[in-house]
Formats: C-alpha cells, sequence, structure tokens
C-alpha cells in the first residue's frame, strides 16, 4: 500500500485506500463467513450429516410436516402421535421461526431443481446462519467502533465456543437462527439510532419480528432496549432519534409479536412485557417535555414543569397501580416459570422440578465460562473501557448490553448464547483498538526512521518522553508514568483510540518499538490461543450428535448406535398405532425416528402427564403396568448404560422421575428411594427402589451377563440381581444394551393359576388346529 | 401350509381323474428326464435335462412343459435351452383344452420341428419362491429353522416318461423327515429318487422334505433400484430395499443376552449379514436409512469383483422387517456403449444382493437431460413406462425408464439395454448457466453500485444528499489544509532545534518567514470553504466546530510565532538556553494543549 501511495496525489491516494479497504473488508468477511460455515462441519466429517440430540428432532419433524403439508397445513396441524391421549397443537404452540426458515429454503432449493433433501438442508441450517450471524456482528460492531473492529467481533463470532455448542451441522435448534436475529435486531436498533431513520426502524420492527418467531428468548431483546432507551433519557442523551429507534419498535413489533400465534396476546399480557410499555410512555412524556421547553422561555418552563410534576406523580401513581394490578391478575403472575428463574435462580428448584431437572438451565460453573467464551472473558473488560472512550449512545448500549447477559448466564447455563455475542463485540473492539495503537506506534517509529522531518520530531519526541518520565528506559514504565501524568489516558492501552490520521502525531500515545512489537506478539499468541481452543471445542467437545456415540479403544474406534437401532427396530416391526412410553427426553426421538405415538416428549407443557410417566417409572411392576395400560400403552422404552457405562441413563435419571412423580401423586415419596440421603442400586438400596419398575426393566437379566451384576456406571454391583418379570416382557434389547423395549403382556396372562389353565387350553387347541389340517407326510 | 396341503389333497384328487381322462397331447416320447432340485438357499432351483424323441409320424415343433399349479404359481424364473445348437427358446404360457386347472402349462417353441425318430436335449432351469414353507410357523429364538419342501417323486409331464430321476440337494444340516418311497436314498445331504421306469404320462407320486434351512429368508418386498446415467462419467445407482424375513416368525421374547450368548448363541434362525456383490470399479458406496448412515457393513474390492457385506440395524428373525438403502458410484465407460448412431446403458437388472428374493422391483434408468429416442432390450418381459425427472438444475427435466417386474430371483440378474439418442452439447448447458446466473448477479450488482437510482432528482432527499457530499467534500480540503497548518508548525519548530543545535540565527529566521508566507497561503485558501460552509444548511451542525478549529489553529498559530520570536529574540541577545526555556515554558504548555485540542476536533470531524 505504502508504494502504491507515494507517486499518486493525495486525494487519489485516500479513495484508493479506501476503495482497497473495502475490498479488503469484504474478502474478509466472505472468509469469516466460510470460516464459520467451515468450523461447525466436524460433526459431519466425524460422524455423519444427521441431526443432533433431542430438540432438533422435532424441529425436524415439524419442518418435514410442513414441506410436505405446506403452511395452512403447519398452522392448522394438531399432532396426535405425541402426548397421548392429549396431543398437541403443534401450529400453535411452537416458535415457528427455524421451521420456516428452513423450509423457504427447502422450497426454494427445489423449486431450483436443486434436489436436497429436508434433511440436508436441516443440518447445514444452523452453520449458514452463524455464518449470518458473524456478519450481522460485523454491522453491529462497524455501527459501535468502526470497521476495524467490526471485523475483529466477526472473526471471534465466528467460532466462539459457545455459539459452536447450538449450531454445529445438525443442531438444528431455534438457537441457531435466534443468535442471528438478536443480533441483526440490535445492529438495526443502533442503525437508527446514528441515522435517526425511519426506514431502519421499520426493519427493526421486522426484525424483532423474526427473532419473536424464533426464539423465546425475544424477550430478552424486549427488555434489553428499553432499558438503554431508560439509560439515555436518564444519562441526558434524549434525541428525536433515540424515540424514531425505539417508539416504532414497541408498536410494531408487538403488533408483529402478537401474530405469532405461540405468542398471541402474550405480547401485551405478561410482565415480561411491560417495561418495554412503561419506557415507550416515559419517552413520550420526555419527548413532549423536550417540545414544550422548545416553545416556552426558561420561566414558562419552569412554572410549567412544576405543573406537569405534580399532576404527573398522580398519573404516573395510578398507571403504576393499574399495573401490578394487571401483573398480578395475568397468569403465572405474570411471569412465567422460566423467566422467574431468571430473576430468582432458585425459583426453578424451588417449586418446578421439571425445569430444574433440565441440565441446561442449571448455573454455569467457572469452568463453563472459560470453556464457552475462553480468552474473551479477559478482554472484555478492556472492551467496556474502551467503549467508554468517549462514550456514545451505541456504545452504552453495548455496554448494557454485556452487562445484562453476564448477568442472565449467571443463571442459567443455556443463555451463555446470548453472552456469546456481547463478548465477541467487546473482545473485537479491544483487540482492534490495541492493534491500532500498537501497529501504529510501530509505523511512526519506522516511519521516523526512514524520514528525514519525522526522524527530527522522533528526536524530539524522545528527550521529551525521558524528562517526563524521569529518566527511566523501561518502556512499560513510560507508559505507566505517563498515563498517570497526563490523567485523561486509560491504564490500558487498548483503550487509547487513536484515530488513523493524528495518530503519527499523537505522540503522547505512541509507545517504543520494541514495547509494540512485544505487545503484538503477545496478542497474537492470545488470538491463536482462541483459534486453537475453538477449533478443538468445534472438533471434540461439541460435534458429537449424541445418537450415535463414539470410544476410541485399542482395536479401533467402536460406534455405540444403539438408539437407532432400537428406533428402526419400532418402527418397522411394531404396529404404526402403538403407543410407546419412555421418560420425556427421548419422545422427540422417538415420534421423529420410529415414528410411534409417545405419552410424553420433551415439549414438557402438561406436568400431569409427564408426572404419570414417572410415578409409572417409580411403582412396582403391577402399579405401572396398571398405569400404562390405562394409557394405551404398548411398549416401554428405557435406556441403560450399566453394560457400557454410558452414564445419562435412565437410572441416573431416575430421581427426577420420582420427583415429579411425586409432585403430583403424594404416594410417591422421595425418600423411599433413598438410603440415608443416597441413592443407590446396591444391596444396600431400600426395596421400594429394588421393586420399581425402573430398576426391573433396566436389570432384568443383567446379572446373566457376567454373573455379578456389575452395574459399570455406578460402579457397583446391583441389589437385586435374579427376578422375573410378570408383567412385561422383553421385546428387543440394543446391541450394547442402551435401550431396552419391553411389551406389555396382554391382561389374560396376569394371573399364574389362570395362566397355567390357559396356556394347557391354548396348546390343546393348537394341536386340535394342528390335527385339521392333517400333516401331509404323518 | 394349510393351503399348501390342501392343495396337495385337491391334486392327489384331481390328478387320478385327469389321467384317466386327458388325451396325449402328441406322440413325443421323453427318453430320459434328469431333475436336481437345489434348495440351499431360500428359493428351488430346479434344473431339468429332458431327452426329447418323437417316435410318431407327424413332426411336433412345440413341447409342452407341466407343473403342478402350486409350484407354477411360484414360478418366479423359467428358461429352456438346447445345448447343441446352443439357443434359448422362447417360452410362453399356454392354456390348452383339457388339461386340468391344478397344472401350469408352459409351450416351448422348438428350435426345429422334430421329425419321426429325432431327438433333441432340452435344459430347463426353474427357479420358485415361497415354496419351502416353514414347518412349524412359529419358532422362538432358540429354536431351528425347519421348512418343508413338496414336490413329485416322478416328474410331471403330458408325455410317456422312459426313464428318469430326481435329486435333490439339501443344506447341509439337519433332515427331520422325507417321504420314502422306492428307490429312495439319502446320501449325506443329498436325496435321491428314482430311476423310475416308463411311466405313463401325468404319472405323480408326492413327496414332502421336512429340513432345517439355514438360508436368510430375506425377502425384498419392494426395491426401488434407480440408475442415473451422467455424461461427466459416473453411473449413479442408489437402491431403497424394503426387507423382510420371511421364514418362520419369532414367537415370545428376543432376549439380548441369549442372542449374544456364548459359545452357543440361541437365535439361528436370524440374519445378520446381506452380502451385495457389486461391479468391479464401484465407489462411493454408502449404506444408509431414512434416519441415518447404518454403521456397520464391510467392504471387500478387487479387480473383479466388490463385495458389501452388510448388516442391518438389528438382526432379523422371522417376521421382522427392516428398510435400508445403498448407494453407489460406476464408471460410466463401464457401462456405457455407442452403436449404430444411439448410445445405450448395458447394466445388470436385479438387485446386486445375493440369494435375496424381490417381490416387486423398479428399476428407473435416469437418462441425462436431452435424450431421445429411448428404447428398451431386456431378456425377459418386464412392465415398461416413462417418467420425467428434475434433479440438478433441469430445465426440460430427464426422461426415466421405469422397468416393472413381480417376483424376481438373483436368476434375473441379466443386463438390460437402454437405446437413447444424445447429442454431447447438452453437456454444457449446465454449466453455461451456472456462469450466466453469476455473471447477471455481478452485473447487477456493478450497476447498481454505480449508477443513480434515485427516483426524483428535485427530491429533498436527494438534494440533501448531493449537499451532504458537497460537505463532506469541502470537510476533507478544510481537513487537509489544516493538516497543512500543523506540518507547517512542525516545520517551525524544527526550525527552532536546529537553532538550539547550531546557534544559525539566519536560517531560523528564514525558515520563519517561508512559514509565515505559507501559512497566510493556506488561511486564504481557508476563506472561501469555511464561508461555503457557513450557507450551507446540511452542514449547520458541523460548521461551529470547524469554525472552533480553524480558530484554534489561529490561536496556535499565534502562540507559536510568539514562541519563535521569545526564543530567537534570546539567541539573539545570547541568553542561556535554561533562561529562554524558562521563558518558553508556558506558552510550551500552552502550545501543547492547543495542539491536543486541534487533534481532538480533527479526530472528530473525522468521524463525520
Amino acid at each position: 500500500m505504502a508504494a502504491l501511495e507515494s507517486p499518486q496525489p493525495a486525494a487519489t491516494t485516500t479513495a484508493m485506500r479506501h476503495a482497497f479497504g473495502n475490498v479488503l473488508s469484504v474478502l474478509i468477511l466472505v472468509l469469516i463467513g466460510v470460516l464459520a460455515f467451515s468450523i461447525r462441519l466436524f460433526s459431519v466429517i466425524k460422524y455423519e450429516s444427521v441431526i443432533h440430540e433431542f430438540d432438533p428432532y422435532f424441529n425436524y419433524r415439524v419442518t418435514q410436516f410442513l414441506s410436505k403439508n405446506g403452511i395452512y397445513e403447519f398452522w392448522n396441524w394438531f399432532d396426535d402421535r405425541t402426548w397421548y391421549p392429549l396431543g398437541r397443537v403443534i401450529g400453535g404452540t411452537v416458535y415457528p421461526g427455524l421451521t420456516l426458515t428452513a423450509g423457504t429454503i427447502w422450497w426454494v432449493l427445489n423449486s431450483l431443481n436443486i434436489p436436497l433433501s429436508v434433511e440436508t438442508v436441516c443440518v447445514f441450517t444452523a452453520p449458514v446462519f452463524s455464518a449470518f450471524a458473524s456478519w450481522a456482528t460485523y454491522l453491529l460492531t462497524k455501527e459501535v467502533k468502526g470497521s476495524g473492529a467490526g471485523l475483529a467481533a466477526a472473526v471471534l463470532l465466528a467460532m466462539v465456543p459457545s455459539y459452536i455448542s447450538r449450531s454445529v451441522a445438525g443442531s438444528y435448534d431455534n438457537e441457531a437462527v435466534a443468535i442471528f436475529a438478536l443480533i441483526f435486531t440490535f445492529y438495526l436498533y443502533i442503525k437508527t439510532l446514528n441515522t435517526g431513520s425511519l426506514f431502519y426502524a421499520t426493519l427493526n420492527a421486522l426484525a424483532y419480528f423474526y427473532m419473536v418467531c424464533s426464539w423465546g428468548g425475544y424477550t430478552f431483546i424486549i427488555n434489553l432496549i428499553p432499558m438503554h432507551v431508560l439509560l439515555c433519557i436518564v444519562t441526558g442523551r434524549y434525541s428525536p432519534r433515540l424515540y424514531i429507534a425505539y417508539a416504532p419498535l414497541v408498536v410494531l413489533g408487538t403488533l408483529l409479536a402478537a401474530l405469532v400465534p405461540v405468542v398471541g396476546f402474550n405480547a401485551v399480557l405478561t410482565s415480561e412485557h411491560f417495561a418495554s410499555f412503561l419506557v415507550f410512555i416515559i419517552i413520550h412524556v420526555v419527548a413532549l417535555v423536550y417540545y414544550i421547553k422548545g416553545i416556552l422561555t426558561p420561566k414558562m418552563f419552569k412554572v410549567a414543569v412544576t405543573l406537569v410534576v405534580s399532576i404527573g406523580m398522580v398519573v404516573c401513581f395510578i398507571v403504576v397501580a393499574i399495573l401490578v394490578a394487571l401483573v398480578a391478575s395475568s397468569p403465572t403472575g405474570g411471569w412465567s416459570g422460566r423467566s422467574l428463574s431468571l430473576l430468582d435462580p432458585t425459583y426453578a428448584s424451588k417449586y418446578i422440578p421439571i425445569i430444574a431437572s433440565v441440565s441446561e438451565h442449571q448455573p454455569p460453573t467457572w469452568p463453563s465460562y472459560f470453556m464457552d467464551i475462553n480468552v474473551l472473558a479477559f478482554l472484555v473488560p478492556a472492551g467496556i473501557i474502551a467503549c467508554f472512550s468517549p462514550l456514545s449512545d451505541s456504545s452504552s448500549f453495548v455496554v448494557l448490553y454485556i452487562v445484562m447477559s453476564v448477568y442472565f448466564s449467571g443463571v442459567m447455563v443455556r443463555l451463555m448464547l446470548v453472552l456469546a455475542p456481547a463478548a465477541c463485540i467487546m473482545s473485537g473492539i479491544a483487540l482492534s483498538q490495541a492493534f491500532d495503537v500498537f501497529t501504529g506506534s510501530i509505523k511512526y517509529q519506522l516511519g521516523g526512521s526512514s524520514n528525514s522531518t519525522d526522524n527530527a520530531e522522533d528526536t524530539n519526541n524522545a528527550p521529551k518522553d525521558d524528562a517526563s518520565a524521569g529518566k527511566t528506559d523501561k518502556g512499560e514504565e513510560i507508559v505507566k508514568e505517563r498515563s498517570s501524568k497526563k490523567g485523561k489516558k486509560k491504564e490500558r492501552e487498548p483503550a487509547d483510540k487513536p484515530s488513523v490520521k493524528s495518530k503519527a502525531k499523537k505522540k503522547a500515545l505512541v509507545l517504543p518499538l520494541e514495547t509494540s512489537i512485544v505487545a503484538l506478539l503477545l496478542l497474537i499468541m492470545l488470538g491463536a490461543f482462541y483459534v486453537i481452543h475453538c477449533v478443538w471445542a468445534a472438533a471434540e467437545a461439541y460435534s458429537a450428535p449424541s445418537i450415535v456415540l463414539t470410544s476410541q479403544s485399542r482395536d479401533g474406534l467402536h460406534v455405540f448406535d444403539d438408539f437407532r437401532e432400537s428406533y428402526a427396530w419400532l418402527s418397522h416391526n411394531t404396529d404404526v398405532d402403538d403407543k410407546v412410553a419412555s421418560w420425556w427426553d427421548y419422545g422427540y426421538q422417538t415420534t421423529a425416528m420410529a415414528n410411534r405415538t409417545v405419552i410424553v416428549d420433551n415439549n414438557t407443557w402438561n406436568n400431569t402427564h409427564i408426572a404419570t410417566v414417572g410415578t409409572a417409572m417409580s411403582s412396582p411392576e403391577k402399579a405401572a403396568w396398571e398405569i400404562f395400560n390405562s394409557l394405551d400403552v404398548k411398549y416401554v422404552l428405557v435406556v441403560f448404560g450399566g453394560l457400557i457405562g454410558y452414564p445419562s441413563d435412565d437410572i441416573n435419571k431416575f430421581l427426577w422421575m420420582v420427583r415429579i412423580g411425586g409432585g403430583v401423586f403424594p404416594h410417591i415419596k422421595e425418600a423411599d428411594y433413598l438410603r440415608d440421603g443416597q441413592y443407590r442400586i446396591d444391596s444396600e438400596a431400600t426395596p421400594t427402589m429394588l421393586n420399581c419398575l425402573m430398576y426391573k426393566l433396566s436389570y432384568y437379566r443383567f446379572v446373566e451377563t457376567d454373573g455379578k451384576g456389575y452395574d459399570r456406571v455406578r460402579r457397583t454391583e446391583i441389589g437385586k440381581k435374579h427376578f422375573k418379570l410378570t408383567h412385561f416382557e422383553e421385546v428387543f434389547t440394543s446391541h450394547h444394551w442402551m435401550v431396552r423395549i419391553y411389551k406389555l403382556k396382554p391382561a389374560r396372562n396376569r394371573i399364574r393359576g389362570r395362566a397355567k389353565k390357559l396356556k394347557s387350553k391354548t396348546t390343546s387347541s393348537g394341536w386340535s388346529s394342528k390335527s385339521e389340517k392333517k400333516n401331509p407326510w404323518v | 401350509m394349510k393351503q399348501s396341503s390342501v392343495v396337495v389333497d385337491l391334486l392327489l384328487l384331481l390328478l387320478t381323474i385327469s389321467v384317466l381322462t386327458t388325451p396325449a397331447f402328441s406322440d413325443l416320447v421323453l427318453s430320459k428326464v434328469e431333475r436336481r432340485i437345489d434348495v440351499t438357499s431360500q428359493f428351488a432351483r430346479v434344473t431339468k435335462s429332458l431327452k426329447v424323441v418323437n417316435p410318431g409320424s407327424e413332426s411336433v415343433s412345440e413341447f409342452m412343459l407341466t407343473f403342478p399349479k402350486f409350484l407354477g404359481n411360484n414360478l418366479a424364473y423359467l428358461s429352456v435351452k438346447t445345448k447343441r445348437p446352443l439357443a434359448n427358446l422362447s417360452v410362453k404360457k399356454a392354456d390348452p383344452k383339457g388339461i386340468p386347472d391344478s397344472i401350469s402349462v408352459y409351450s416351448v417353441a422348438l428350435p426345429k420341428t422334430l421329425s419321426k425318430g429325432d431327438s433333441l436335449t432340452l435344459e430347463v432351469v426353474a427357479t420358485f419362491t415361497n415354496v419351502l414353507q416353514p414347518f412349524p410357523e412359529k419358532i422362538t429364538q432358540g429354536e431351528i429353522h425347519l421348512v418343508m419342501l413338496q414336490e413329485s417323486a416322478q416328474y410331471l409331464s403330458p408325455y410317456t416318461v422312459e426313464s428318469q430321476s430326481l435329486s435333490i440337494k439339501l443344506p447341509n444340516a439337519r433332515i427331520e423327515s422325507y417321504s420314502k418311497l422306492e428307490n429312495t436314498k439319502l446320501q449325506g445331504s443329498e436325496l435321491k429318487y428314482g430311476p423310475y421306469k416308463n411311466l405313463p404320462p401325468f404319472s405323480y407320486s408326492p413327496i414332502v422334505v421336512h429340513f432345517e434351512s439355514k438360508a436368510a429368508f430375506a425377502v425384498a418386498e419392494k426395491l426401488v433400484r434407480e440408475i442415473e446415467v451422467s455424461h461427466w462419467g459416473n453411473v449413479q445407482v442408489t437402491e431403497h430395499y424394503n426387507v423382510v424375513h420371511r421364514g418362520a416368525q419369532l414367537k415370545g421374547e428376543f432376549s439380548r443376552l441369549d442372542f449374544q450368548a456364548r459359545p452357543n448363541p440361541r437365535g439361528v434362525s436370524a440374519f445378520r449379514h446381506l452380502l451385495a456383490r457389486l461391479p468391479p470399479r464401484a465407489h462411493s458406496i454408502y449404506y444408509r436409512d431414512d434416519i441415518g448412515n447404518i454403521s456397520t457393513s464391510e467392504m471387500q474390492s478387487d479387480s473383479k469383483k466388490t463385495e458389501l457385506l452388510i448388516e442391518p440395524r438389528f438382526p432379523l428373525f422371522g417376521g421382522w422387517k427392516t428398510f435400508f438403502t445403498i448407494g453407489y458410484g460406476l464408471p460410466l465407460s463401464d457401462f456405457l456403449f455407442a452403436s449404430e448412431g444411439k448410445r445405450f446403458v448395458n447394466i445388470s437388472f436385479g438387485s446386486p444382493m445375493i440369494d435375496l428374493v424381490t417381490e416387486k422391483i423398479i428399476v428407473q434408468v435416469v437418462l441425462p437431460e436431452g435424450s431421445k429416442d429411448i428404447s428398451v432390450t431386456t431378456p425377459f418381459a418386464v412392465k415398461q413406462s416413462q417418467e420425467i425427472k428434475y434433479s440438478h438444475l433441469d430445465i426440460a427435466g430427464r426422461p426415466v425408464v421405469v422397468l416393472e417386474k413381480n417376483n424376481v430371483v438373483p436368476d434375473h440378474n441379466q443386463h438390460i439395454q437402454v437405446y437413447y439418442k444424445f447429442s454431447n452439447i447438452n453437456l454444457l448447458s449446465e454449466p453455461l448457466m451456472l456462469i450466466s446466473g453469476f455473471f447477471v448477479l455481478f452485473i447487477t450488482c456493478i450497476i447498481y453500485t454505480r449508477a443513480d437510482f434515485s427516483i426524483s432528482k428535485s427530491s429533498p432527499t436527494y438534494l440533501a444528499k448531493l449537499q451532504w457530499d458537497e460537505v463532506v467534500a469541502t470537510l476533507q480540503e478544510v481537513q487537509s489544509i489544516i493538516q497543512k497548518c500543523l506540518a507547517a508548525h512542525d516545520k517551525l519548530e524544527a526550525s527552532l532545534r536546529d537553532l538550539s543545535r547550531t546557534g544559525d540565527i539566519q536560517t531560523c529566521k528564514a525558515a520563519r518567514k517561508s512559514t509565515d508566507s505559507l501559512l497566510k497561503d493556506l488561511s486564504k485558501e481557508l476563506k472561501p470553504l469555511l464561508a461555503f460552509l457557513q450557507s450551507s444548511p446540511s452542514a449547520s451542525h458541523i460548521s461551529p466546530k470547524v469554525e472552533e478549529l480553524v480558530v484554534k489553529e489561529k490561536e496556535l498559530q499565534e502562540k507559536l510565532m510568539a514562541k519563535h520570536t521569545t526564543v530567537v529574540e534570546g539567541y539573539e541577545k545570547k541568553s542561556s538556553g535554561r533562561d529562554i526555556e524558562n521563558r518558553i515554558a508556558s506558552q510550551q504548555q500552552k502550545i501543547i494543549a492547543l495542539r491536543q485540542e486541534i487533534e481532538d476536533l480533527l479526530e472528530f470531524i473525522d468521524e463525520i
């Protein structure tokens, strides 16, 4: 570039620089997109192109339905293959954004005669949208701190492990598109705030609509933006631009949100949305005040203020009273359980075991922060400081965003996902500013040695620095000394913000050459560590589809494909209308992969129904048989990891079944299953435990495998080894025993005495029927 | 079971009648009949060698093959050959009068008419499915799989048979029972009946063999084979199997424990593997079902064949079903040939699975887009139709030849030929389409960024934009001028430093002069720009800043000049360096502060 510049006139040089810069950033953005897409393909390469885990299977099934039956059928879809006998209205209870997105992509591709299957489209939706998300991050950060920071933030987001964990190829979940929608909505908000354009405000409402379609996390937006507006008003930054950014969003956004069936009137009825309305009122009051201030003389204005404040207080009081009344009267006190557990982290575990039983609703641990955002955790503070110099509307927004998301991620590990983009933006700003300072210093120093005038400046500069630093020669100390002396400058170098042009002349910000180079190298090393960690996380930690497990043993890779083995068995060898009971974790997979009706699934909307299944699993065989028979269940599926040591099996989840069952049916008491408060399945276990259905179905004939019944997960020998099943019969067990399927015996075989009689009868009748046939060779 | 035994009964009854009533078809005599039935797999493959002699006076050109109806209904494959000359004879189903319903008749057109005394040897191969009936019909996991075969010890024929023998090749396993007639011998796993001499037409003596079968009773209820021909060098074969185990049904529990028990696994009636013998040089082989890849398969390949051993997700017991898809690519050059201006694909019809019976096969040969004059030759009768398939960026769609056939056995694995005409130009259509698509995209982008798309040239927003552009340009000029001023200041400072080093007052003064004039010029240049900014309405929020900048710059200039004058005076008066420094110290601080302010302002303007 430097060589190019010199022969040309100044104006052309800058134009060329801009053109080069633009082309370069477009190229970099394309590469970032490719990076974001390809880093998520480890799961396809290491495993296969398959839908992952639990919820994605449901989304996949819905997408299949949509692509087969069309949008109107989809809205009216009553799914009778789940929550038997209740069923579920899918169209009205699902966030349709993801499904509609993938369905549209599929439709467009197919109408272009590109024959991709629905599955392929679903598998690759998440990686594609993470590329979009990194571009949206670029736009957002560019609005806040310029395109350098934007590029840095985009590349960080492209591979932040927290986001990778939810968007690897095959992880076809709401979050995959929702994070893009979230960032893009924020971008459009900032854009509107910076430009005051109504066009962007409308786009912002549409983006918000897309977010509402995609994920329940939209409440984060509709609370964060009002908070920022309030912050701006309080700090005296009210402007018409703020009004244009906010008011259309609330009006249009709420109207649009109410169009999504799953939200509907919740958009105006539940308290998650009330903050936005309150701020909507406040911003109007403030706008009015500013307007009046404009047309009145200062004296008149003072009079008016006293008048209005006194009336306003009364009005406010009434409004608050009405709001409180509304909150109290709206369902669940206006707050849904998940949102309540956000505000009070202990709420869920106290009152809703079904929410607490999900591991991703637990508070995260410190290591998980390091695992999920890695070095960003250290760069964020620097970014925050950079945002304060100078503080603008947009930078105050990102500061607020990071603060709120840090709080929420501390409550629920799932919301780490919301923190990740904020952390990336902050770190991007920090990194870019730091690079600016260091490269600027180096450029200045090197340029100084070659150019005579600059050289003169340099020699002038050096003694001055020396003088002010009290004749120390170590670079670091000069920096510190000077910064403390100047007072204005922040302690950290990344916080300083030299503009490109004044850089060369800002002697105050120039660091010694060696320091800059070392610091630059250290920063690059930090980045390298981040990249290594991210690639590792993408390749090793987050790529497993969890329906197929692998283990590396001495004789090569071992594949455990038991789940699909048994789902395939169910799908081909049972009647299409048979009902399968299992713990709710496997509900989505059973309906999607085995196409069989289930009693409960991962959409845990009916606690009583789940409690019924939990009770059946925790009851003795006969009682369980009666419960299942009353539900028309034909097969019972349990997941058992004791043979190969698969830890997340039903025995380990069993206490939750007891708790949830006991929550509704009081005869199930958690204490009956615990020996001295300890959960155990060995010989010390309580008789209730050893006689419950879950124990029996898991360990049926298990002792015959090794003669002792050693459970590899619990690392103990099981308590009750030899027993027979009276009401159930084994019909299928997968290759590694991970899935065991039992069939309810028909009613007449229950009573032993009668059963024998019946048996002799049937055999004799069997004989007679055979003899009727006249055996041709006898 | 029930049905078949009823059939046997009926047959016996009818045969006795028929033998008495039917007239002889012709005077042909079968001088020697050798039959061999192979039941080691799930179907019965019957090989017959018939020596036909015409003792009568009339010459005969037709030969009747007869089967009992219960076999005839399950006939999957029938071929009749003569050894000398080697020829395939055409066979068709016949329905002559006077033949009872319990007999199926096929008429064979002889290669030459047999006149008196001539003789001919016919080699007949017939394959029957569903004739090995599991008995008992339901077994538990631990039991062995027993099947039974019903046949006649004597060859059922409308002709007199002079000498005949039958041998049944049983699998090498337990034999539960077999009908014992005269001349019955069991040698190892081979059961022999006969020879019987001089039997009248329509002789029939039913036999039943009950034995253990270890063969996989794998039946594809439906098999869809899609063969997609791409002239880019690949033939892609995709096969969708709906497989069921048609042996004795499993009753009672399935216990994985017993199935995996060592050393005596229980569950011998189940089959775990299927072997597919793919053509050589098959590549990109996959094996999956509708919920993903199935990881249990092995492949071995050499120059002659590719063997794929696939294991369904779960072992298949009697009555259990499964579904899977295999796919593979084949090199085009091995299968596509040209003849007489046409091209033809020469590819095998049936499934590559060994010993698999297919109840219904649908073969779809997808030809490239733009193929014309399509015709098919098959060695046996199939139902034909044509479809259109739209795939990868097609516009007209690809013609698909659909061939359907029921009851297919491995004997049907013969090559079919699909002839079509295709011009190579068509190959380029899709790449060209893509290229032009991207070209149009980029052109649109270029036009969009270059051209001015504002609807109204007099609209206020458009004018505001134009004004704003002007303002930005002016601002840049202002900036560059200020930069120049600052550079001039730097020069002045440098001259001061030179002065302190060399003490050369004259050069310093000269520098001062030149800087003065330069600064004057610059301020002149600045004036019209400032005036423009003040007048322009869209610059209203910037112009105060710019003015402030200019004022500050002026101030700095003055301070600098003052400093310069002080220093130069100091030198002229020969006062000590420290003294001068003391005097200018306060000025120096102000200068630095001003400079800082100017830079901040510049930065601010820069950000706009």
